[in-house]
């Protein structure tokens, strides 16, 4: 059984449908990568696969295996945490779920593996704000992993990185799913990264344009339209 | 050389009013951090005034201040939090207005009901004088409630503040913490108001968070310091209000100030240090 399986699913934006029509199936292992311009529906499918809106038409099914609690998510970057005092180690720590008020000593052990595993121990007290934009990309990261062994939803992790940096992350991403067997999502604008690592590309234009393997995709029109050919859409 | 301290202690009403403010101070310091951080301080403000305008009713109606005054603010908290979130109404002019009208109706109902202008500038601007043994015990519950579900829930409350986009995707119930937030510090700024005056109470909210925003860098280090601060700055201005003759309300909100000041200077040269080496 898929971890997520979304059938023929339409979502609407005040009572406006901005996608529609969508359907696929992620199962353990996966690595979909979901590209289309602005304003194409990516940020509103993902808000559908996390559950925060709810299909107007078709649905959107969680594995029963898979609990809401159990979805690792890493957001769009967002400007308010650059001035927030916070330490790494207690950012990577608020992935970790479960309904204690008060942290183990196997949640901190878990963060701590989390923090080794993306190569950000040596910054656990430093204050978060102070990282590069890659470092704390990384940290972000953890604690989506603190929240789930199953599935990762990233939306567009790499935006505003210098390409070194980006691409570092991109082959961090990608051990994640190789070695730990973590399903990831991934919105993103760039498709030749996509292409090197995804099992599945989901290309979207208010409806998907193309679902399927990436050397198929980049033998589509808007396959090489969209990675940088000439075209006349 | 603490003399004083202990003749100030002696006047039961000094005693009651310290032993309430601390407790609010202490309250509204740790909601605070979180409000601070939330861009939510006017939701803070609002609140004030809206109790300063439920209170006026509740003399003028002859009800219990604090009874009837809790749950009015309280839903106003619910409102004012609704208005922030909302993308379609201009959340911090919502708030301004319901403020100033409420403001507004409190004027005019305490001038109808009793005409007498002092009776406006301690509502606004705080009175040791009003606490009764009532009040005191009341507010101990309350204070200490605030307390427990702070330090009880003090992780999620993190975890939301930090990341509600997270938060709500890894089902964390994001907008039940922020009515449990709004809640509390209704109650808090209801408990401090008579005392502070509801101009200067949600400078208990505002100052301490941003002060030990200047110096510290971890969630933790700023909970701890806001609330170190905060006590420490209403013993401080409540002596001084003392031993000086002056209003002890603003006192408090001045000594707030001078630790602002103190600690931005603090941060400078430990930046200075920092470059420097």
């Amino acid at each position: 059984m898929p971890l997520i399986s979304v059938k023929n699913a339409a979502f609407a934006y005040d009572g406006q449908v901005v996608l529609s029509g969508v359907s696929f199936d992620v199962q353990t292992g996966d690595y979909l990568c979901v590209v289309g311009e602005n304003g194409s529906g990516k940020s509103t499918l993902m808000k559908g696969l996390l559950r925060l809106v709810n299909p107007v038409r078709g649905s959107v099914t969680l594995n029963s295996d898979l609990a809401q609690d159990e979805i690792g998510y890493l957001p769009q970057q967002n400007l308010t945490q650059r001035d927030f005092p916070a330490s790494v180690r207690e950012v990577v720590e608020s992935g970790i779920r479960g309904r204690r008020l008060f942290l183990s000593r196997q949640d901190r052990q878990l963060a701590q593996e989390k923090m080794k595993l993306l190569e950000i121990e040596h910054l656990a007290q430093r204050s978060f704000m102070e990282l590069s934009g890659g470092q704390r990309q990384r940290v972000l990261l953890a604690r989506a992993l603190c929240a789930t062994r199953k599935l990762l939803l990233l939306d567009e992790p790499t935006a505003g990185l210098d390409p070194v940096v980006a691409r570092e992350l991109y082959k961090t991403i990608e051990a994640i799913n190789h070695e730990q067997g973590i399903a990831i999502i991934m919105v993103t604008h760039d498709v030749h990264t996509a292409a090197l690592f995804a099992s599945h590309i989901l290309h979207l234009q208010q409806t998907p344009l193309f679902y399927g393997a990436p050397d198929e995709y980049l033998n589509t029109y808007h396959g090489q339209c969209f990675a940088g050919g000439v075209c006349d859409v | 050389m603490f003399d004083w301290l202990r003749e100030m202690l002696t006047y039961s009403f000094i005693a009651r009013a310290l032993l309430v403010g601390l407790i609010v101070s202490l309250a509204a310091a740790l909601l605070g951090v979180s409000l601070v951080l939330k861009r939510y301080s006017m939701i803070g403000d609002g609140l004030s005034h809206v109790g300063f305008g439920a209170l006026a009713v509740a003399m003028a109606l002859g009800a219990a201040p604090l009874a009837f005054t809790i749950p009015v603010v309280v839903l106003a908290a619910l409102l004012l939090l609704r208005l922030s979130e909302s993308s379609k109404i201009k959340g911090d002019a919502a708030i301004g207005m319901i403020a100033t009208a409420a403001l507004a109706l409190g004027v005019m109902v305490l001038s109808m009901a009793r005409g007498a202008n002092a009776d406006i500038s301690s509502y606004l601007f705080g009175s040791v004088l009003v606490m009764s043994r009532e009040d005191v015990i009341l507010s101990l519950l309350l204070g200490g409630a605030v307390l427990v579900l702070f330090i009880l829930f003090y992780r999620r409350i993190f975890t939301v503040t930090f990341d509600e986009a997270f938060a709500r995707a890894t089902g964390l119930p994001a907008g039940l913490y922020n009515t449990l937030i709004a809640v509390l510090t209704a109650i808090t700024i209801v408990l401090g108001m008579r005392l502070m005056g509801a101009m200067l109470i949600s400078s208990l909210i505002i100052f301490p968070a941003l002060t030990a925003m200047r110096l510290c860098k971890s969630f933790l280090a700023v909970t701890l310091t806001a609330a170190l601060v905060s006590l420490v700055s209403f013993f401080t201005g409540m002596s001084l209000s003392y031993l000086l003759a002056t209003p002890a309300g603003a006192s408090v909100v001045l000594v707030n100030a001078a630790f602002f000041l103190l600690f931005s200077l603090a941060a400078r040269l430990k930046n200075r240090v920092r470059a420097g080496s």
